[in-house]
């Protein structure tokens, strides 16, 4: 290159005296090994866009971020496993600590206490806000937990075969299936009873066979499922229970491990993580304690140094060097630390009591929302029991809908119509980032009492 | 160092105490006993901290205070490419354009997003010399598990699923590789290396057979050296009706060099987060998207993203696809930092990268060996393994020498890896340091070097500057406390 670039540093004048130290002549000799057929050549060039200047490089991409329609400018009343919620500033003010942001996973603890330290509180919050025993330093997102809780309950009990409820993200039930496919065992899905889970359909699909039955809590459409009913189900087969939640509705709801769930997994994005177009989230991942050396990922555990001072360590590695290279149930190896971090701050921030406002505002306003829309006349499918969101059969086409709203700039809920079987089923979310003027709105259009 | 603040955020929590203010709300407050059923509404709160805003920063401040990242110093860690993660790739990845943008919203809203992911599939498309690319896998391992979906629905298309179960791994490879095999279905078969540190092309036709379904291989592998049988490797493993799977962590070698297609392979995945700069955020999160040869397209993660006309799309027709791996369309916000950095270097930029990686590897590795054991002599490409053995008849083992290096204001490398070198340190200086970096990090490991000669104890005793010393890692493994314990501090 002619010009020094921004990111290297090192002169022509450097890259004599190395090659000298080295003791060979030039940088092509130190590329010889790699075979000519397949080297690169003058007619045989990796093509890339072009180079640019940073300011040109900003220009660029935020004319590019700028087509995308935003929370800045639009109420959003989509959630579907992905949420916008209130992010206090110094989440992100934390993560910019280039510490944390610039490390990599802790393999020497001694330079590392910090992040271990951080992650060990996020292990501690996940578990007050599940009701576990155990949670790992976190996982890739929520779908992918839970792809690992499946690999997780066939291997330990010896059973080829699970059973999800029709209520779970659909995504999640893609995800499951190419793990199933990956570890060769069968997945069934229990059918729906309006928007909960159909427990005549699950009692009919759970055997001694069924190494763990899979429910959302709340569930993909919204509705709180009883999680009290299916763990008495699961415990006739001694199958397990798996709970795939979202950590902010376990401010209000009693804890999965309380009803007796064995793995409990889900996305921690609700916590501090802006929506990304869909990553990166951070999944976790908690159990009881008898699954705790079968845990993916990293585990961060407290100990002590040689003068008996608190420190923090990874422990019980399944990874890398250790990892049982053969017999593994997973190949997680690394995890989602700086998400995590977010959320733990995030945690922090809004703290015992904030969290449980914030949830209860959610739910004030999706009620707010679904009693206007049932006074004015729409037909609620997800009546009774749900928390940020229920599904509401509009008039028209979720289509036609979707860009009315936008007149109004209003991101609209998700079109569930092909999943309930129902035409015109939209999923609406409303979180504590609404505000009654925006709900109104939206209740207008979707009444036709709109402008 | 900092140790006021070595609390736990638990214990500097007093009730009453907030570092939040939640949006106002005119709307009236539902009453919870009306809308969850009683058996299903919390009992108890979950016990999160209550502290101030100063304390929340004043916390993390002095963890982050207690941690090491590339900002600090030399982070010479084989195999993970500790480059400098540039600071404009968080502004962009910022934008709220990209990060207040919902994975569902109608795509007509989000053309931007869907035009970004599209040019940085259209680049690394280019890098790999692969026909198509998803970027869906969130990290390394995501994207060799995929890719090994692959393989396996690739053998099924062809009526060869029940015949093809077996994987040759080297045993040089990353752990994840054997792993990936076999949450994928696999057996691992392990080849040995030969005594140049590469794929023998006699242990592979050994191990190689009808009920083969791929090769894994890292190239340059994970003892820096470049597989000079590539092109052979690939007749064979192909001859012999399986796949050739690159496992791209070692791509920052080769960058406008070579293409893992042009070496004949069928499947790469890349670490977005080692050869492509975005931060490794203390363990993730990363990106590892794959690319495929034509042939193997069909199979890919579903959804892709296609371009018609001006307009962008993501299709979700593929019948012969292995699925889904990951919510929504992988780390979108990673990958915006990647495309950045691809944008900011340019492809002579990137050939820049890797030459210079591998001269500052021949050059540290020039510099070190009269002092340690140096298990193979050729040139090798962005990283190069010593041995302490010489060091461990002193009575000083490679972990005392990482945890000295910690003293001397440096990371350590990646130690006892890969497995077949005895007391292995894996050094990886990368492109972003400069040669006074890399001087004083030699003069620190030849110090090192003396004063096991010297002083074996004082380097078996380190680190001495750390916020802690020395930590006891079988009594956490024994006896585990993976949460905090609150007041009696009994399990």
């Amino acid at each position: 290159m002619d010009n020094q670039h921004r990111y290297l540093p090192t002169t022509q004048e450097d890259r004599k005296e190395m090659l000298e130290t080295v003791g060979v002549s030039s940088i092509k000799e130190l590329f010889s090994d790699i075979p000519e057929s397949t080297r690169a050549t003058k007619e045989k060039t990796v093509e890339l866009e072009e180079a640019l200047s940073e300011q040109a490089l900003t220009r660029y991409m935020k004319a590019l971020a700028d087509v995308n329609i935003t929370t800045d400018t639009h109420a959003y009343f989509i959630g579907a496993g992905t949420y916008d919620h209130y992010i206090p500033s110094v989440v992100n003010h934390v993560l910019l600590r280039s510490e944390f942001m610039t490390a990599y996973t802790p393999y020497q603890p001694e330079a590392s206490q910090g992040e271990l330290q951080a992650l060990f509180e996020f292990q501690t919050m996940m578990c007050e806000l599940t009701g576990m025993d155990v949670a790992n330093s976190s996982l890739y997102d929520g779908f992918t937990s839970l792809g690992e809780a499946c690999n997780l309950a066939t291997s330990a009990m010896k059973r080829n075969e699970v059973v999800y409820s029709g209520a779970i993200h659909p995504q999640a039930k893609e995800v499951v299936g190419t793990y199933a496919y990956g570890m060769e065992y069968g997945v069934k899905e229990a059918s729906l009873d309006g928007t909960y889970t159909d427990m005549e359909s699950l009692k009919e699909l759970v055997s001694d066979q069924t190494a763990a039955v899979i429910i959302q809590y709340p569930n993909f459409y919204g509705t709180i499922e009883d999680l009290k009913k299916v763990k008495e189900l699961c415990d006739t087969t001694k199958t397990l229970l798996i709970v795939m939640a979202n950590p902010l509705a376990l401010a209000l709801l009693e804890s999965p491990g309380k009803l007796g769930a064995d793995i409990v997994v889900g996305d921690t994005q609700p916590l501090g993580l802006p929506m990304s177009f869909g990553g990166p989230h951070c999944g976790y991942f908690a159990v009881k304690k008898k699954f705790m050396r079968k845990v993916p990922s990293r585990i961060v555990g407290q100990t002590t140094d040689e003068d008996g001072k608190r420190g923090f360590v990874m422990t019980l590695q399944t990874r890398e060097q250790h990892i049982r290279r053969e017999k593994a149930t997973s190949n997680m190896s690394s995890n989602q630390a700086l998400t995590a971090l977010a959320s733990s701050v995030f945690l922090s921030t809004v703290g015992k009591v904030g969290l449980q406002e914030m949830a209860h505002q959610n739910i004030s306003h999706a009620y707010y929302v679904k009693n206007q829309l049932k006074a004015k006349g729409l037909e609620i499918l997800s009546d009774d029991a749900f928390f940020n969101e229920f599904v509401v059969k509009c008039n028209e086409p979720i289509e036609e809908v979707s860009k009315k709203l936008l007149e109004q700039s209003i991101v609209s809920g998700y079109d569930v119509s092909d999943y309930l079987g129902v035409d015109n089923a939209l999923l609406l979310c409303v979180t504590e980032k609404r505000t009654k003027e925006e709900m109104d709105t939206l209740v207008d259009v979707l009444t036709g009492e709109g402008k | 160092m900092h140790t006021t603040y070595n609390d736990l955020v638990f214990e500097i929590s007093r009730k009453g105490r907030q570092a939040y203010s939640l949006p106002e709300s005119s709307i009236e407050k539902t009453d919870l006993d009306a809308v969850i059923p009683a058996h299903l509404k919390r009992e108890i709160p979950a016990e999160l901290p209550e502290i101030s805003e100063l304390q929340v920063m004043r916390h993390y401040t002095a963890l982050s205070n207690k941690n090491f990242g590339v900002e600090t110093g030399f982070y010479p860690l084989g195999s993970c490419t500790m480059k400098y993660n540039p600071k404009v790739n968080e502004d962009i990845a910022r934008y709220s354009g990209f990060s207040n943008i919902h994975p569902l919203q109608p795509e007509m809203t989000a053309q931007g997003a869907l035009e970004l992911m599209y040019r940085l599939e259209e680049n690394l498309k280019e890098v790999t010399g692969m026909d198509a690319i998803s970027l869906q896998p969130a990290a390394g391992a995501q994207g060799e598990w995929s890719g090994l979906l692959i393989f396996k629905a690739f053998h099924e298309a062809n009526g060869e699923g029940e015949q093809r179960k077996k994987i040759l791994v080297p045993d040089s490879a990353h752990g994840t590789n054997p792993a990936s095999a076999v949450v994928a279905g696999f057996d691992v078969v392990e080849i040995k290396s030969n005594k140049e540190g590469r794929v023998g092309v006699e242990a592979l036709k050994e191990a190689i057979g009808p009920d083969t379904a791929g090769l894994m291989l890292t190239n340059p592998n994970t003892l820096g050296l470049f597989e000079v049988d590539i092109v052979e490797i690939a007749r064979i493993v192909h001859d012999a009706g399986g796949l050739l799977y690159y496992d791209g962590a070692n791509a920052n070698a080769i960058l406008g060099k070579s293409t893992p297609g042009e070496m004949g392979f069928d499947v790469v995945h890349l670490n977005l987060h080692k050869s492509f700069s975005t931060p490794h955020g203390g363990g993730g999160p990363g990106s590892g998207p794959i690319g495929v040869v034509d042939y193997l397209t069909d199979f890919m993660p579903s959804p892709r993203i296609e371009k018609n006309e001006d307009m962008y799309k993501l299709t979700y027709d593929h019948p012969k696809s292995i699925g889904r791996v990951k919510g929504y369309y992988g780390n979108f916000g990673v990958n915006v930092r990647a495309y950045a950095y691809i944008r900011s270097m340019g492809a002579e930029g990137l050939r820049q990268v890797s030459e210079d990686a591998v001269l500052h590897a021949n050059y540290l590795k020039a510099r070190l060996e009269p002092y340690f054991d140096t298990p193979f002599k050729s040139i090798c490409k962005h990283e190069f393994v010593l041995s302490g053995n010489r060091q461990k008849k002193l009575g000083v083992r490679t972990l005392d020498i990482a945890k000295r290096l910690l003293d001397y204001g440096f990371y350590a490398p990646t130690v006892y890896f890969p497995l077949i070198v005895e007391e292995c340190l894996m050094i990886e200086p990368t492109e972003t340091e400069a040669k006074e970096t890399l001087d004083a990090f030699a003069d620190a490991m030849i110090e090192i070097a003396k004063e096991a000669e010297a002083n074996p104890e004082h380097v078996t005793g380190a680190p001495y500057t750390k916020s802690v010393r020395r930590l006891d890692e079988v009594t956490a493994a024994r006896k585990p406390v993976v949460t905090y314990q609150r007041e009696t501090g009994a399990e």
